[in-house]
């Protein structure tokens, strides 16, 4: 019998719909102004997708920072939790999940068995999280989904010093108008790399193990990917869809719970 | 004899200059993306006597004509603030630390601890009898807690910078916010705004997160009276008014002109080295 999971993150909401070991949809849509509207509107998709109706589902389980606006699901969980599953599921081998957001970054150690050993997070400033690549996009008019591939073509990596996302943001503008000009592909790969170093102290606290799993929105540029490939000096694991990761965990979860409900 | 402090500040720069130990002129402006024709424009406002940040000149000054001084008439000149070391013309550079403290004890005789409250910084510094800087802590880290903050907040509001400290006040509702980062507060504000939350109470709220910060910051140095708050903050009265509410009981001064503490400080700096020099006596 399916289940559902649902991950109601600050910037988009996600839905997987799972059978058995076989995901039958996944839908992520924009988070409006209520969780509650999102969440009905991605579940209804995923369950078109499925060719499934509520009813069907055995179980739904919500997390994420809006986890209490689903009012069809049975249970909520942290999202560190349904990240560790997901990305255990995915990945068996998996001993790191770094879950790079729009608004927070996660870091998570886990033991060979896919249990949370150690976790850590920042959702408290915005320097090395989703938004900021968002602002860096608008600024430099590179749409969102291309900002990775551009930085591949830079010949260095232009230095970012400034550490709070406003104070980097008038640094770039400083550096754009520099004479002679400065490729954009440069201050790019700057941004990532700057953004990269921060992800990598906060992830460090956990301790870093292979295998390493990279999820969240952040996780779909390119560019990120291989600057803590370089730091790490290994290679990560990207899921194909990095975003869904927290609501497969959520199904995952939802079999369970299912049961003894 | 004739010394002039100049600061260049992140969003502001000020120029003094001191005749013989006492005020002559000074001027404020904003910062100009060239460090040093903002260095030049500072010279040339504070010889005009123009302010053009936040209205009129608020201190007194000699009634002398000011106009016709130039550079080169001056005997010594020492810069400071985020800029000093793009300034041309100046003989010397203090780091504004030394300068805030010095500047803020001028102003203010007998201060211990000066807040400055900048563009893109925020300083806690403990200052000795003599205006001499004993320990200090700064934020220049986070846009939380300086006025690159308010100054987002002021245009997601749609509220002149200026005018914000004194809506503030109007506030009739408690509004905590729980991010600290001036993005995810800026994204809290928008949303409150969008219920319907009245715009004296948001602010009011906002000024109540920044001085959390802010008073962190004091305490880690240690508040003793006289407590004196510099820099263009200083001029938002919500601020201030917070600051009070937060630290309870302590007296604060805002000196007519806050923001050109770093500049006074410079000013004296500058007198300190012709001081220093050997004297040429003339028989």
């Amino acid at each position: 019998m399916a289940v559902a999971g649902i991950d109601i993150g600050s910037q988009s909401t996600k839905v997987v719909i799972l059978e058995g070991d076989r995901i039958l949809a996944a839908v992520t849509l924009k988070t409006g102004e209520s969780g509650e509207s999102e969440a009905r509107q991605a579940m209804e998709e995923a369950l078109r997708g499925a060719r499934l109706k509520l009813e069907d589902m055995k179980s739904v389980v919500s997390t994420g920072i809006g986890r209490m606006s689903v009012p069809f699901a049975r249970k909520q969980r942290s999202i560190v939790g349904c990240l560790a599953r997901g990305a255990y599921f995915l990945y068996p081998q998996a001993r790191t999940v770094l879950d790079a957001g729009a608004d927070s970054f996660t870091a998570i150690r886990l033991s060979a068995d896919g249990t949370v050993e150690d976790s850590a997070i920042n959702n408290r400033c915005a320097a090395n999280v989703g938004v900021f690549l968002d602002t860096m996009s608008r600024m430099l008019r590179i749409p969102l989904a291309e900002l990775g591939a551009e930085s591949l073509k830079a010949t260095s990596a232009e230095t970012i010093s400034s550490t709070c996302a406003v104070f980097a943001e008038s640094e770039v503008v400083s550096i754009v108008h520099r004479d002679p000009p400065v490729p954009i592909a440069n201050i790019l790969a700057g941004i990532h790399e700057s953004m990269v170093n921060r992800l990598f102290g906060l992830a460090h606290r956990v301790g870093m193990q292979s295998e390493v799993v990279m999820s969240g929105g952040v996780s779909k540029n390119i560019g990120i990917i291989r600057a803590m490939e370089a730091k790490l000096g290994k290679p990560v694991l990207v899921p194909e869809d990095p975003q869904i990761v927290g609501a497969l965990g959520a199904a995952l979860v939802a079999q369970r719970v299912g049961a003894t409900c | 004899m004739l010394t002039m402090g100049i600061d260049i500040g992140s969003r502001s720069a000020q120029c003094v200059i001191f005749e013989d130990g006492q005020l002559l002129t000074y001027g404020n402006i904003e910062t100009g993306p060239e460090s040093a024709k903002t260095a030049y424009a500072a010279v040339d406002a504070a010889v005009h006597r123009r302010c053009e940040l936040w209205g009129e000149n608020r201190m007194q000054m000699p009634d002398v004509k000011t106009d016709h001084l130039r550079i080169e008439d001056m005997d010594s000149i020492v810069s400071t603030g985020y800029g000093r070391v793009v300034v041309p013309f100046a003989h010397a550079s203090v780091t504004e630390i030394s300068c805030h403290g010095r500047g803020a004890h001028w102003l203010v005789p007998g201060v211990s601890t000066v807040l400055d409250m900048g563009g893109q910084d925020c300083k806690a510094i403990r200052v000795n009898e003599r205006g001499g800087v004993t320990d200090f802590v700064i934020n220049d880290k986070c846009a939380a807690g300086t006025g690159r903050f308010l100054e987002i907040i002021a245009d997601a509001l749609n509220v002149p910078l200026f005018e914000i400290g004194e809506l503030s006040l109007e506030s009739t509702k408690d509004i905590s916010f729980s991010a600290v980062c001036t993005v995810f507060v800026k994204s809290e504000a928008v949303a409150l705004m969008k219920q319907g939350v009245s715009k004296p109470d948001i602010l009011a709220g906002l000024h109540g997160a920044i001085t959390k910060r802010v008073v962190t910051l004091l305490k880690r140095v240690g508040i003793e009276e006289k407590f004196v708050i510099t820099g263009g903050i200083g001029k938002n009265v919500g601020v201030v008014a917070k600051i009070g509410e937060q630290l309870g009981g302590i007296e604060i001064t805002i000196p007519a002109e806050p923001q050109i503490a770093g500049a006074v400080g410079a000013a004296l700096f500058a007198s300190d080295r012709i001081k220093k020099k050997p004297a040429i006596t003339t028989l």
